[in-house]
């Protein structure tokens, strides 16, 4: 058994951003993933998970408002095999989970890595909430925010701590701006200026390979992380 | 002693996982016996009695030095619900992270190595006031407070209830929990020199048979 | 004014007698506490608990004790429901089980129920220690007041240790004039039977108790051991005590 002193996990600060796990093993990338309900969250993890799964060794925990929905149709799916895939319930609060009260959410990423790992990514699904929730620091390494066209076009414009800020901002639904009136041109614009150099990707998952963008960002994260 | 630590242990955004939690009365509502203000203040009265007295005691005989694992034995026995002992050593796997952060001792480092999944919620508090250098009857206080702040709160979000009727109960309670915190202190006393078997064990048959029934929902906002 | 009401006590030991039965070499009770021998059914001894006087009341203190020896089967049941009545004596009536079972010893605990009559005080506590490898089947009933009438005061404590280790302590407290909340939507939510199954099998250690709720008014609950509590509220007596019958063909060996 190792001393807690000696670990750098277990320094009085470093509770869950620190990069090492308490056996020095590097721990798993963690990406987050956020945004309002409805906006194609769990189908990009979905999708994501296809893409990826061959190459890196990968889990998910779902945040849902009501328990396991998300994670429910992650097993559905079958886009991972169970064991992989781990539910936080949060009360009501989705937001209060990811960012003000990140425990149990930290408790699950470690769970993962100790009972599937080792593990090279786990990507966090926030609970559908507002545009203000963002993830802690301490809980992901990056974050994803989905929003999608039929949601409004003003959404970009309008900003928030999510859409401005998050590592990469993804506008879903592209396939749909003609049947919703949303003036795509526009929402890349009002987002490129509410974000300064912070990436964009415009998606459609009905296309063929429409997560290749949003994935290969994520290989580009998981390379910086294991370098 | 620092009194403004009883404060950051108590608040209720201390990051330590309660938030997900009703205490009971996500089923309570469910099962239509709390409908308000006034139920709501019979339900949280009924639990201040049982799990707030069992839990302050735990919390209080922790906080005096009593051995954790034979205190984490003595809750494993007063909480025969299976959905409930996860919850609470879930809970206390969490409150462990936190205090360890706020206030890092050989103590908690030591409940961690014992506990790796969590010791049982009060278990980890009494020790956590350990660590921030306050008291038994300090312990008692947050459990008590927990016992019934958790249910009022969630049941401002589970029934629309008006909040400052929600406070208002909790204001109501006060003396109650004054009684409770003070009967849990002189009970962990009892128990530094009798043993843990005189920790009081109040159940709450409702509560049991309800956080069973609970735990089988397919649609449900809180864990417990 | 004397406040000492009476203090009684029973005491029956079951031993295997060494040719696959069980013999009673203790059986003994005064006052309230009157124990029968009766005709147990294949190698166990059974053993009827009668009550000679209405009791417990106030200021009685009973004790009755119930130890089973290695590879002995005892069961014990009671004539009639015992009642917690008023005395003349101010002081509360108390009444203590003491169970013990070494191991491969097997006792089947099941008295009839504890009505808490209007005006009555009683505090009741059973423990059980059980040894590793015995098995216990133990069923206590309250029954809050008569028909129709409102509980005296009561306080109940079960404790089952195994092996030393409790594995299930728990105090039921109520009747007007005890502790808030008592009859509220936390505790007992206005029902008037309250009651515990403890069943304790070894086998319980490879296969375990599955938790479940049986409706809105009792659950299985698999404790920290090889033993499992089915706690129960109902209306009325009779609805409990169905049930704890449904639930313990739940608990019961497989057939066979």
């Amino acid at each position: 058994m190792h001393l807690d002193h000696a670990s750098p996990h277990d320094g009085p600060g470093a509770v869950g951003a620190d990069a090492l796990r308490p056996d020095g093993v590097r721990r798993a990338l963690r990406i987050g993933l956020g945004g309002p309900v409805g906006s194609g969250k769990t189908a990009t993890v979905a999708a994501l998970c296809r893409a990826l799964r061959d190459e890196a060794s990968l889990a998910v925990v779902t945040n849902d408002i009501y328990t396991r929905e998300d994670a429910e149709f992650l097993l559905r799916a079958a886009v991972l095999p169970p064991e992989r895939i781990a539910a936080v319930e949060t009360g009501a609060c989705p937001h209060t989970a990811i960012r003000d009260d990140i425990s149990a959410n930290l408790e699950a990423v470690e769970d993962l890595e100790d009972e599937v790992g080792p593990l090279d990514l786990i990507l966090v699904e926030s609970g559908g909430d507002n545009l203000t929730a963002t993830f802690s620091r301490g809980l992901v390494d990056a974050q994803i925010f989905v929003i999608d066209v039929a949601g409004g076009d003003d959404i970009p414009r309008k900003g928030g701590p999510g859409v401005t800020t998050a590592d990469l901002l993804v506008v879903n639904k592209t396939d749909l701006a003609p049947y919703v009136g949303s003036d795509l041109t526009r929402m890349a614009a009002d987002a490129r200026a509410q974000r300064g150099r912070l990436p964009v990707v415009l998606q459609s998952l009905r296309e063929e390979d429409g997560i290749r963008d949003v994935a290969d960002w994520v290989r580009s994260r998981l390379a910086a992380w294991t370098a | 002693m620092s009194r403004a630590a009883l404060l950051v242990l108590a608040d209720g955004r201390f990051p330590a996982g309660g938030h997900a939690h009703s205490g009971g009365a996500e089923a309570a509502v469910g099962a239509g016996r709390v409908t308000g203000a006034a139920s709501l203040e019979d339900f949280c009265r009924g639990r201040l009695h049982t799990a707030g007295l069992v839990s302050a005691s735990l919390a209080a005989a922790a906080a005096l030095g009593t051995d954790p694992v034979e205190l984490d034995a003595a809750a494993d026995a007063r909480t025969p619900s299976p959905a409930l002992r996860t919850a609470a050593r879930r809970l206390g796997r969490q409150l462990t992270r936190a205090a360890r952060a706020a206030w890092p001792s050989a103590e908690l480092d030591a409940l961690r190595r014992a506990f790796p999944k969590g010791a049982h919620q009060p278990v980890v508090l009494g020790v956590t006031a350990r660590a921030a250098g306050l008291g038994p009857a300090d312990a008692a206080y947050c459990a008590v407070y927990e016992s019934v702040s958790g249910p009022a709160t969630a049941t401002v979000r589970l029934l629309g209830l008006d909040p400052f009727e929600a406070t208002g109960v909790l204001a109501r309670l006060a003396p109650e929990m004054d009684e409770v915190a003070g009967a849990a202190v002189c009970a962990a006393e009892r128990a530094a020199g009798e043993g843990t078997d005189v920790l009081p064990a109040d159940s709450a048959p409702l509560l049991e048979i309800s956080a069973q029934a609970h735990a089988g929902w397919h649609m449900r906002l809180f864990a417990t | 004014m004397n406040t000492a009401g009476v203090r009684a006590g029973a005491r029956v030991v079951a031993r295997a007698d060494g040719r696959g039965g069980t013999c009673l070499p203790v059986l003994e009770g005064d006052g309230p506490l009157a124990l029968r021998r009766t005709r147990g059914s294949g190698t166990g001894a059974r053993v009827l608990l009668v009550g000679a006087m209405s009791g417990p009341l106030g200021g009685d203190r009973l004790t009755m004790r119930a130890e089973v020896g290695t590879g002995a089967r005892l069961g014990v049941g009671s004539a009639a429901a015992t009642l917690a009545l008023p005395g003349r004596h101010t002081d509360d009536a108390r009444y203590d089980v003491r169970l013990t079972v070494a191991p491969g010893g097997e006792l089947h605990w099941l008295p009839e129920q504890l009505i808490s009559v209007r005006g009555s005080s009683l505090l009741a506590t059973t423990h059980a220690d059980l040894a590793r490898g015995a098995r216990l089947v133990l069923r206590e009933e309250q029954v809050l007041g008569r028909s129709g009438e409102p509980p005296g005061r009561l306080i109940t404590r079960l404790t089952v240790r195994i092996a030393g280790r409790p594995v299930l302590d728990q105090q039921l407290t109520c009747g007007p004039g005890t502790r808030g909340g008592w009859d509220g939507p936390a505790v007992l939510g206005g029902h008037r039977a309250v009651g515990q199954l403890v069943v304790v099998r070894p086998e319980f250690d490879d296969e375990p108790v599955t938790a479940r709720a049986l409706g809105e008014g009792a659950a299985v609950l698999p404790l920290p051991g090889p033993a499992a509590l089915v706690t129960a509220v109902a209306p009325d007596a009779l609805r409990l005590r169905r049930l704890l019958d449904g639930a313990a063909h739940l608990l019961a060996p497989a057939p066979g």
